[in-house]
C-alpha cells in the first residue's frame, strides 16, 4: 500500500470506530424527554465520522461543479449522502447512519480498487521486467558499469552469469547458455558461443561472455519490445471505447431518472389526491444515485485488456493493442506463408533413395563431388555429410524427424580426394572422386550424360548421382516442416478456426504435398510475393463480413501482406525489426503452436470482458429496478456497487494467467 | 512530434476525462491516456511548442480532475 492508500485506510478505520461508538452512545442517551433539545448535538457528533471519511469527496464534488464537471462519481456520492442526511434532519428522526455508511463503504470500495489496480500494475510490470539496469562496458582493459544508453555501437561489453544481456550484439569470447524465457516464453535454454548473435533481454546463465554490440540500446530488441508493450493499451479496443462512451451517457441518464423518480410519483399521487410521500420517493431517488456509479465497468475492462496483453507477452506473444486482441479473438480464417512459417526455411537432405551402395557412402561421394560448389543445394549435401544428420519425413504424419544423429556418421570433406571438377551450369557437377568419375545433378544432367535414372515422387529438389557412368541413386533435398506444424494446424481447427490456407511460391505439386501433410484446408501455390497480397484480398472478399482473417508470416518479404490482412501475425521476430513494425501481433519465437495459443489467449480475455460487462450491467439494472420499487435500500445499493466492482476486478486479473490456456 | 509523459491519476474514469481534456487543448493533435501504464502519449501539431502546450494540458486536466498529475 502506498502512502495515500494507508492514509485512506486510517481515515476509514477512525470513521468506522467513531460511527459505532456514537451509535452505541445514542442507544443509551438518545432517548428521553429532552431528545428534541439534544438532537442538534447528536447531529454534530455524527458529522465527525461523516466528514472524516468523506470530506475529500465533498470537496471534489464542489470543485467539479465549479469546473462544470458535474455527473462524476464524487458528485453522485455527495448528493446522495448529503441528501439522505438532509432527509433525516427534515424528518427529525436522527437517522444519519445510512448516509455515513454509504460514504464509508464507497471509500472502502475506492481503496480496494486503487489497491487492486496498483497490485496488478506491479505484477504485470514485473512480468515485463526485462529492462537491463546497466551494462559492463570494457574500456582500456577494465570494465565499468554504465547506463546501457551510453554504450556506443561496436563497444565491447562483458556479461556475467545471472546478468541480463543489455544490448544486441555478437559474442567475441566465451560460450554460455541463455535463458530467453522473458522474451519468448520458451523455457528451453539456448546455447550460444563465439560469433553467435545474442539478443538483449536474455539472461546469461552459465558462462562469462564478451559481446561486441551491434546496435544502440534504443534500437535493441529489449527497447523495441518494451516500447511496444507499454504502448499497447493505448490502442483501445471497441469494448473499451464502448465503456468510456457508455459512462459518459449513463451517469447523466441515471441522474435525470433519479430526479424524475423524486418528482413524478409524488406529483402523480398529488394529482390523484393521495399523500405524496415526498420523503420516501426522494430516498429512493438517492438510492438510484448511489447505484449509478459506473466504477466496476470503467475499471475492469481496461484492467482485463492490460492483464491479457501482459499475460500474452509472458507467453511470448506480443499484441500491439487491445483492439488487436479483440480482433484476434474473432479470427475465423488463418492464412499462412509456407517457407519459414510452417517449414524451417532451411533445405536439408531428407532422404536417399534407390542407392546401389550404403546411403552414407553415396552421401560421402556426392558431398565430395560438390565440395567446391557454394550452391545452396550443394551446401545442404555437404552439411548433411559433415554433421552426420539425416532428416527423414514420416509419410504418415508429415513430420520430419532426425534419424541417425550419432557422431560415428560425422564425416570430413578432404578436398584432395577430388580432382577435375567441372560445373555444368544449371545442371550439376562432374568430378573425379577417389579416381572414380562422379556426376551429381538434376535429371537434365543425367539425360545429357545418357544415364538412365529413376525419377523421385517426393516433392523437393532431387540430386541424381552416377558413378563411372552407372546410376547410383538420388538424394532428396527439401524444406522441412517444423516439428510442431502439424499439431499447430490441428489446434487451430480445434480452437474453432473454420479455414486454414497456405500461401506459397512453390510449384503446385510440392505445395499440395506439404498442404496435405499439414492438414490445411486450402493451398494457393506458385505465388510471387505480390500475388500473395492479391490472394489475401480474394480471401478477404470471400469471407463473411464479421469474420476476421489473420495472416501469419515470418516477416521477411511479407510486410505488405501482414498489413493487408485484418490481423498480421509475424513470427520469429527476435531481431527482425521489419516484422515488429509491420505486424499487429508478434510471436517471439518461430513455434507455430503459438498461433493457436495467441488466439486462445485473446478469446479468454474477451470472454472475461464480456462476463464483466454482462455481470456489472446486470447487477446495476437489477439494483436500479429494486431501488425504484423501494425493495433495495441505500446500504444494499452500496454493497452491490462495491461488491460488483471487487468481483469484476478479481475476474479481470484472471486474464493474466495464460499458462494453461 | 510524439511524446510520452508519466502521469498520476486514481481512477480509470478520471483518466478518460484527462484524455478528453488533453485532446481539446490547442496544439495537441491527439492524446491517449493509458491508465494501466500511467502514461500519456501526446502527439503535437506541427510547429507547436511541446513545453508550452503541456502546461496548458496540465491546466486543463486539473480542471476536469483535481487529483491528477503529469510529470513534465
Amino acid at each position: 500500500m502506498n502512502k495515500k492508500q494507508r492514509k485512506m485506510l486510517i481515515r476509514i478505520l477512525i470513521a468506522a470506530v467513531l460511527l459505532v461508538t456514537i451509535r452505541i452512545l445514542y442507544a443509551f442517551l438518545g432517548e428521553g424527554d429532552d431528545a428534541a433539545v439534544k438532537e442538534p448535538v447528536w447531529f454534530l457528533l455524527y458529522m465527525i465520522p461523516y466528514l472524516t471519511v468523506g470530506f475529500d469527496i465533498l470537496k471534489k464534488a464542489l470543485k467539479g461543479i465549479k469546473n462544470r464537471q458535474v455527473f462524476d462519481e464524487n458528485f453522485l456520492m455527495a448528493v446522495a449522502t448529503v441528501g439522505v442526511i438532509a432527509l433525516a434532519l427534515i424528518k427529525r428522526n436522527g437517522d444519519y447512519i445510512d448516509g455515513i455508511a454509504v460514504m464509508l463503504f464507497y471509500q472502502v470500495g475506492e481503496l480496494f480498487q486503487s489497491y487492486a489496480v496498483g497490485k496488478s500494475r506491479r505484477s504485470i510490470s514485473a512480468l515485463m521486467d526485462i529492462r537491463p539496469d546497466y551494462a559492463n562496458l570494457e574500456r582500456d582493459g577494465e570494465t565499468e558499469k554504465v547506463d546501457p544508453d551510453e554504450v556506443e555501437v561496436g563497444s565491447i561489453i562483458v556479461v556475467k552469469p545471472g546478468e541480463k544481456i543489455p544490448i544486441d550484439g555478437v559474442i567475441i569470447e566465451g560460450r554460455t547458455t541463455l535463458n530467453t524465457s522473458a522474451l519468448t516464453g520458451e523455457s528451453v535454454p539456448r546455447e550460444a558461443e563465439v560469433d553467435d548473435e545474442v539478443i538483449s533481454g536474455c539472461i546469461n546463465m552459465t558462462g562469462v561472455i564478451r559481446v561486441r554490440t551491434t546496435k544502440d540500446f534504443g534500437e535493441s530488441t529489449v527497447s523495441k519490445i518494451l516500447e511496444l508493450v507499454e504502448n499497447s493499451s493505448s490502442r483501445k479496443s471497441r469494448s473499451e471505447n464502448f465503456i468510456s462512451r457508455f459512462a459518459r451517457y449513463y451517469t447523466p441518464i441515471v441522474c435525470f431518472s433519479a430526479l424524475a423518480l423524486a418528482l413524478l410519483p409524488p406529483v402523480v399521487l398529488l394529482i390523484l389526491s393521495k399523500a405524496p410521500q415526498w420523503g420516501m420517493w426522494v430516498y429512493r431517488a438517492l438510492t438510484f444515485l448511489v447505484i449509478s456509479c459506473p466504477c466496476a465497468l470503467v475499471i475492469s475492462i481496461p484492467l482485463t485488456f492490460f492483464a491479457g496483453i501482459g499475460g500474452a507477452s509472458r507467453a511470448g506473444v506480443l499484441v500491439k493493442g487491445s483492439n488487436y486482441l479483440e480482433q484476434l479473438s474473432k479470427t475465423e480464417i488463418v492464412a499462412m506463408d509456407k517457407t519459414g512459417t510452417m517449414t524451417k526455411g532451411v533445405f536439408e537432405v531428407n532422404g536417399i533413395h534407390h542407392s546401389t551402395m550404403d546411403d552414407r557412402e553415396l552421401l560421402e561421394i556426392a558431398a565430395h563431388a560438390e565440395c567446391f560448389s557454394t550452391h545452396p543445394i550443394a551446401l545442404s549435401i555437404q552439411r548433411a555429410f559433415v554433421t552426420g544428420q539425416l532428416w527423414r519425413k514420416d509419410s504418415e504424419t508429415g513430420e520430419a524427424s532426425l534419424v541417425d544423429e550419432s557422431s560415428e556418421f560425422r564425416g570430413e570433406i578432404k578436398k584432395d580426394r577430388v580432382s577435375g571438377v567441372e560445373e555444368i551450369g544449371g545442371n550439376g557437377v562432374v568430378a573425379t572422386v577417389d579416381g572414380r568419375s562422379v556426376a551429381a545433378g538434376n535429371a537434365r544432367l543425367m539425360e545429357r550424360l545418357g544415364i538412365g535414372y529413376i525419377p523421385c515422387h517426393h516433392a523437393g529438389t532431387i540430386v541424381h548421382v552416377a558413378i563411372d557412368g552407372a546410376y547410383a541413386g538420388h538424394i532428396l533435398i527439401s524444406d522441412v516442416i517444423k516439428p510442431t506444424s502439424v499439431q499447430a494446424i490441428r489446434e487451430l481447427h480445434k480452437a474453432g478456426i473454420s479455414k486454414t490456407v497456405v500461401l506459397t511460391g512453390d510449384a503446385k505439386s510440392a505445395a499440395e504435398a506439404v498442404a496435405k501433410e499439414l492438414g490445411v484446408d486450402e493451398v494457393r501455390s506458385e505465388l510471387l510475393p505480390a500475388d500473395k497480397v492479391t490472394a489475401v484480398e480474394e480471401l478477404l472478399k470471400a469471407k463473411g463480413a464479421k469474420d476476421v482473417l489473420a495472416f501469419v508470416g515470418d516477416g521477411i518479404n511479407d510486410a505488405p501482406v501482414l498489413s493487408r490482412a485484418d490481423i498480421g501475425i509475424a513470427m520469429g521476430a527476435l531481431g527482425s525489426d521489419a516484422a515488429i513494425e509491420a505486424a499487429d501481433v508478434v510471436l517471439m519465437d518461430d513455434d507455430p503452436l503459438k498461433i493457436a495459443k495467441a488466439v486462445r489467449i485473446a478469446r479468454k480475455c474477451m470472454r472475461i470482458v464480456k462476463e464483466n460487462i454482462v455481470f456489472a450491467l446486470g447487477v446495476k439494472v437489477l439494483c436500479l429496478v429494486l431501488g425504484a420499487f423501494g425493495i433495495a435500500n441505500m446500504l444494499m445499493a452500496i454493497f452491490a456497487d462495491v461488491g460488483v466492482m471487487v468481483l469484476a476486478v478479481l475476474n479481470a486479473i484472471r486474464a493474466l494467467a495464460v499458462d494453461n490456456v | 512530434m510524439k511524446k510520452s509523459y508519466k502521469i498520476e491519476v486514481d481512477c480509470a474514469n478520471c483518466a478518460n476525462k484527462m484524455e478528453e481534456a488533453a485532446k481539446k487543448t490547442a496544439g495537441v493533435k491527439d492524446a491517449v491516456v493509458n491508465f494501466m501504464a500511467l502514461k500519456m502519449n501526446v502527439e503535437f501539431e506541427d510547429g507547436a511548442d511541446a513545453k508550452a502546450v503541456m502546461k496548458e494540458v496540465l491546466k486543463n486536466c486539473k480542471k476536469v480532475e483535481d487529483d491528477c498529475e503529469i510529470y513534465l
